[in-house]
């Protein structure tokens, strides 16, 4: 099991239509294949982490982490992708 | 699976907590450039240098966009300069030379101006440290230190006594920036050879070809995580720092990782310093506070910064393969807003920094004194630090700069991740014919351990 493909999504700020169409396409674009989406709105407040895949060979981190933080000013929100390690190496032994 | 909890936590640590990635540290060595000419020298330095370090900033920067956790300083260490240059007439040469390749390659810093001479200086030690004022004042991103005493050998005194003279005559050469030049000195007792942090790194005589290390950080994160415990036994302040230490650890740990399999060169280590800067919330002396003193400098605050201190290496060495380099809480007084305020208000003195350099990582760092302290002062606060180092097997380092023109009741201002410092008061007391008198301390019993 490659642990090296695997990235977190975060989006947080004021709920809107649309968000997850919209993240959801450019990651489609960048052939990134969603794994798990948690989603809730606090105050209005929307917040949703979803873990995803980026194996695919077309994919790259680069180009997807550009795309991501476009929409994210467009919206106004912000959306970050983050390699999973990071949260596995700080939260798990 | 990574919970949502989990991540959100991450998330705070980074954003709000100021969770960093201090440096990662390309340490160089240099033995193969050596040669008895100095323009070949130089070229070889050059080359092997930009060669080696071509991608290490690009590297950094990907590693930083990738993990989503800033990287705020790519640096590279040489080996120490002195033992490369004993055939020539002059050092500075070399000094140009790793100031242009740092430069090539977009570091932020270049470490191993260095004489190691614990013992004794070789003409070419005494060439290079003779040479500290020009080729500090001349470049821009190099950074040097002596290493003038140890536990095994003792102190050279005349070495401490050249050291003070040429901190003096290195602030008056950059009199322009408040004496700026001596914040990239550091004179050291037992200094360490795979240091990351600056300005003190210098890639030792022991290490290998080359290495990527990593100095951590996260004060701030350090600091949030007792805001939870407040009032609580030390035990749990205890057990709290070590699960947080833990955590920035191995960020620090996965950081190293990756960049030494893209830069395709040996891990080196992992530091495991809590390193402040300027920025609130990201203040070691505010971590202190925190435990309940009204300000850093009070009494208790030796005791605080040795629970902390001792905390933060006991998470942190379980969450590192190899840990290395100085490993505890550093305390510059420029670059720590706590320390800043501390100093400011009087709460903190240079005889209570000299107690708390007896339990931290460091020593005497980044403090501004008057500009007419005499150099045989400097010395004698360097002598000080050095036996506090030598008897208690420990690294102790001296980084002050003797303010050019400004006393006590002024301000010196460096900017970015130096920070200022409000000038503290020395002894009035001479120490001239202390330092006059030459020759070595002798090493401690505890030094006959074989």
């Amino acid at each position: 099991m490659s642990t090296l493909s695997k990235a977190v999504v975060t989006v947080l700020g004021i709920d809107c239509k649309g968000i997850i169409a919209r993240v959801s396409n450019v990651l489609w674009q960048h052939e990134v294949n969603i794994l798990d989406i948690s989603q809730t709105i606090v105050d209005g407040y929307f917040n949703m982490i979803m873990v995803v895949d980026v194996t695919a060979p077309d994919c790259s981190f680069e180009g997807l982490t550009d795309s991501l933080n476009a929409l994210g000013e467009e919206l106004k929100l912000q959306i970050r992708i983050q390699r999973s390690e990071i949260f596995e190496s700080m939260h798990q032994i | 699976m990574i919970n949502t909890g989990e991540i959100l936590q991450t998330l705070r640590m980074i954003d709000r907590e100021k969770l960093d990635v201090r440096t990662i540290t390309m340490g160089i060595s240099l033995f193969n450039c050596v040669s008895d000419d100095e323009k070949r020298l130089c070229d070889k330095v050059y080359d092997r240098i930009t060669k080696q370090a071509e991608h290490l900033v690009k590297t950094g920067q990907d590693i930083e966009r990738e993990f989503g956790v800033p990287i705020v300083n790519k640096r590279i260490s040489v080996t120490p300069v002195s033992l490369i240059t004993g055939a020539l007439s002059s050092p500075i040469g070399v000094a140009k030379a790793l100031d242009r390749a740092a430069k090539e390659v977009g570091v932020d810093f270049i470490g191993g101006y260095t004489a190691l001479v614990p013992k004794g200086m070789t003409a070419a030690d005494r060439r290079l440290i003779g040479s500290l004022p020009e080729a500090l004042c001349e470049t821009d991103l190099l950074c040097s230190s002596v290493n003038v005493a140890s536990t095994r050998a003792g102190i050279d005194m005349d070495a401490v006594k050249l050291c003070g003279e040429k901190i003096r005559e290195l602030a008056e050469k950059t009199k322009d920036t408040d004496g700026f030049g001596c914040a990239k000195l550091v004179v050291f007792a037992n200094a360490v050879e795979d240091n990351p942090f600056m300005a003190g790194a210098f890639w030792g005589p022991g290490e290998g070809d080359c290495a990527v290390s990593v100095g951590v950080s996260g004060p701030g994160v350090v600091k949030t995580a007792l805001e939870s415990v407040k009032g609580q036994p030390f035990d749990v302040v205890a057990e709290t720092i070590k699960r947080t230490a833990f955590r920035v650890t191995r960020v620090g740990q996965l950081v190293a990782q990756e960049a030494s399999r893209r830069l395709n060169v040996p891990f080196g280590i992992v530091d495991l310093s809590l390193a402040p800067t300027p920025a609130v919330g990201d203040s070691v002396a505010h971590i202190l506070e925190e435990m309940g003193l009204e300000k850093c400098g009070a009494h208790g605050t030796t005791a605080a910064l040795a629970l902390l201190n001792d905390a933060v290496k006991k998470g942190g060495v379980m969450a590192s393969s190899h840990v290395g380099g100085l490993s505890g809480a550093f305390i510059p007084v420029s670059e720590d807003i706590g320390m800043i305020n501390a100093a400011a208000c009087g709460a903190l003195s240079l005889n209570k920094l000299e107690a708390m350099t007896c339990v931290c990582s460091v020593g005497l760092d980044m403090i501004a004194i008057p500009g007419d302290t005499p150099a045989s002062t400097i010395s004698a606060i360097i002598a000080d630090e050095a036996a506090i180092g030598m008897i208690n097997n420990k690294t102790t380092a001296v980084r002050v700069i003797p303010a050019p023109g400004k006393g006590v009741g002024d301000t010196v201002e460096f900017g970015g991740l130096f920070g200022r410092a409000p000038i503290i008061p020395v002894s009035p007391f001479s120490s001239e014919e202390f330092i006059a008198r030459g020759g070595r301390i002798p090493a401690p019993l505890h030094s006959l351990r074989n």
